[in-house]
């Protein structure tokens, strides 16, 4: 998901780092709330908080908890964490803007796990119907959820004939290519009237070869010389 | 109460476009002319209360005065961790109404008596619990939850109450408004009992005893002082509401009296056992059943004070 929120952030969303409830920014919806060490570095990247509050992620006093938090951290719209909220929120403020003749867009990012929760498809259902082509969905299917793969657990494919059925426009890209990323997000909506839903293939715990596929890692934390051999390995591919 | 509520809603939503009404598919007959006279304020979230729940707080958040809609406990249960996380944690304007409070829905079984909402409610950090006492109280705290900022649980009766008080009493959130001055012991009702309580403070009366009745129409914030005031002033204290005893006004004034330091007064929760209605029948017929009608409340106070 570094490449989604890099391109989103990078490239995509009308945000202003300087006034981070500046009324007609895009919102981003973190609905796995999760992966929030990648965003909250992706935040203090584009200047929303400094850099060094990285430093106390996780830490006793910290405000940068382990599940995506909006307390006194700029930029943060939500706090999410319990699988399957997000999506509803997003709904909602696509509603709102949509009344109010608001233009800005408002994107969710959401795990292949938490497509098992009801209150996923809920929106799901309810966003087609009211022709909310300002909502985009990203979905970061990695396939491994919190016990094993996808497939074992609860296998959600045909994925992207789920959605079009439920009446969304979907695109699939491969998740770590930069460009199909950009593509995919920067030409929403792909119809009008109809909710947006990027399916990002992506592989879990990308770009380090002992982390790639790997369940553990949904878990650990690399210590000592496994951070260090990670960071050579991504180092080289930059 | 559910017309009060509505009526009320309608006149401030024609004069705030924020007000936003979201309901779960129900309200067949009350939401009509909201829904066609209003329909950019109004919003059917479908047989889905998370769905209901977590647009309200994505419009909330969005600059709207949300009202989330529906019967008995749904509003509450389903989606009560999109209450938890998704509005009082963002503090989000979003108030949660429930029609058919305790037992309205009686017949319609136990999968439809709101029994234990206001202590799941009262738990919540930054929520606001109200359960008005009649039509007037129901009226004036649409109005009041509005007006305040933040998450609200209003819990409303159904239809047909009896009009309790005077349309100009003076209304505030977490302030009881006394309905009958007393010396000897105090009565305080919420959610709808409050006209049992004055039924039996007259019939008290007749035997000499001087009951002061308070309407608790706001469980949290608690009134204090009235409770405090009750404790110093009269022997005996028995709160009514139809509720499980556990957590909801029993509980809350319970919880004050224990910390505070006044002098031992007589206390009881009056209110549902821990344990689900195990007959079918309708509101009257289970107060009766409960001890929650007139003479049962009646008689749990003459045993508790040996009257």
């Amino acid at each position: 998901m570094a490449e989604l929120l890099a391109v989103l952030y990078g490239k995509v969303l009308r945000v202003n780092p300087s006034r981070p409830d500046w009324p007609e920014r895009d919102r981003f919806i973190l609905s796995k709330g999760h992966g929030c060490a990648a965003l909250y570095a992706v935040l203090a990247e584009r200047g929303f908080f400094p850099l060094d509050w990285l430093d106390t992620f996780y830490q006793n006093g910290s405000r940068l908890a382990g599940h995506i938090t909006h307390t006194d951290v700029p930029g943060v719209e939500v706090s999410t964490g319990s699988l399957g909220n997000g999506l509803a929120i997003a709904t909602g403020m696509a509603l709102a803007a949509k009344r109010d003749g608001k233009t800005y867009r408002i994107f969710a990012l959401l795990s292949d796990g938490e497509c098992d929760e009801g209150s996923t498809w809920e929106p799901i259902l309810f966003a087609p119907q009211h022709r909310l082509d300002n909502l985009i969905a990203i979905v970061d299917y990695n396939k491994i959820q919190s016990l094993g793969t996808v497939k074992e657990v609860m296998d959600l494919d045909p994925f992207a004939d789920k959605w079009r059925a439920f009446g969304w426009a979907v695109r699939e890209i491969d998740g770590h290519n930069l460009d199909q990323v950009e593509e995919a997000l920067s030409t929403v909506p792909y119809e009008r009237g109809r909710p947006s839903c990027v399916i990002a293939h992506t592989v879990k715990g990308k770009g380090v070869s002992f982390m790639e596929h790997q369940l553990l890692w949904h878990y650990r934390s690399p210590q000592g010389e496994e951070f260090e051999a990670a960071l050579r390995e991504l180092e080289a591919q930059r | 109460m559910r017309t009060a509520f509505i009526e009320t809603l309608f006149e401030l939503a024609q004069r705030d476009e924020r007000i936003t009404l979201v309901v779960g598919d129900l309200g067949f007959g009350v939401v009509t002319r909201f829904m066609q006279e209003l329909p950019k304020q109004f919003v059917n979230a479908g047989v889905a209360e998370q769905n209901m729940t977590g647009l309200a707080a994505g419009m909330a958040l969005s600059g709207k005065i949300v009202f989330t809609y529906s019967i008995a406990n749904f509003p509450v249960l389903r989606c009560f961790e999109q209450i938890r996380n998704d509005i009082c944690y963002h503090n989000a304007d979003v108030k949660i109404v429930a029609v058919g409070g305790g037992m309205a829905y009686g017949s319609l079984g136990v999968t439809h008596h709101a029994t234990e909402d206001l202590a799941i409610m009262r738990a919540l950090p930054n929520m606001t619990v109200v359960a008005p006492n009649d039509p007037i109280e129901a009226r004036l705290a649409t109005r009041a939850v509005v007006a305040h900022a933040g998450p609200c649980y209003l819990r409303l009766g159904r239809a047909g109450e009896a009009i309790l008080h005077k349309p100009t009493v003076a209304f505030q959130l977490g302030k009881a408004i006394r309905a009958r001055e007393g010396s000897t012991l105090t009565l305080i009702a919420t959610g709808g009992l409050l006209q049992n309580a004055l039924q039996v403070a007259d019939i008290l009366a007749h035997k000499g005893i001087q009951a002061r009745v308070l309407s608790m129409h706001t469980v949290k914030p608690l009134d204090c002082a009235a409770v405090l005031a009750a404790a110093q002033e009269t022997s005996a204290i028995l709160t009514i509401e139809e509720h499980s005893v556990v957590g909801g006004l029993g509980g809350a004034v319970a919880e004050l009296l224990m910390e505070s330091d006044v002098p031992a007064v007589k206390f009881k929760r009056i209110g549902l056992k821990d344990a689900f209605s195990s007959t079918t029948g309708d509101q009257e017929y289970l107060r009766s059943v409960y001890g929650l009608d007139v003479a049962g409340i009646l008689r749990t106070i003459e045993e508790t004070l040996a009257i």
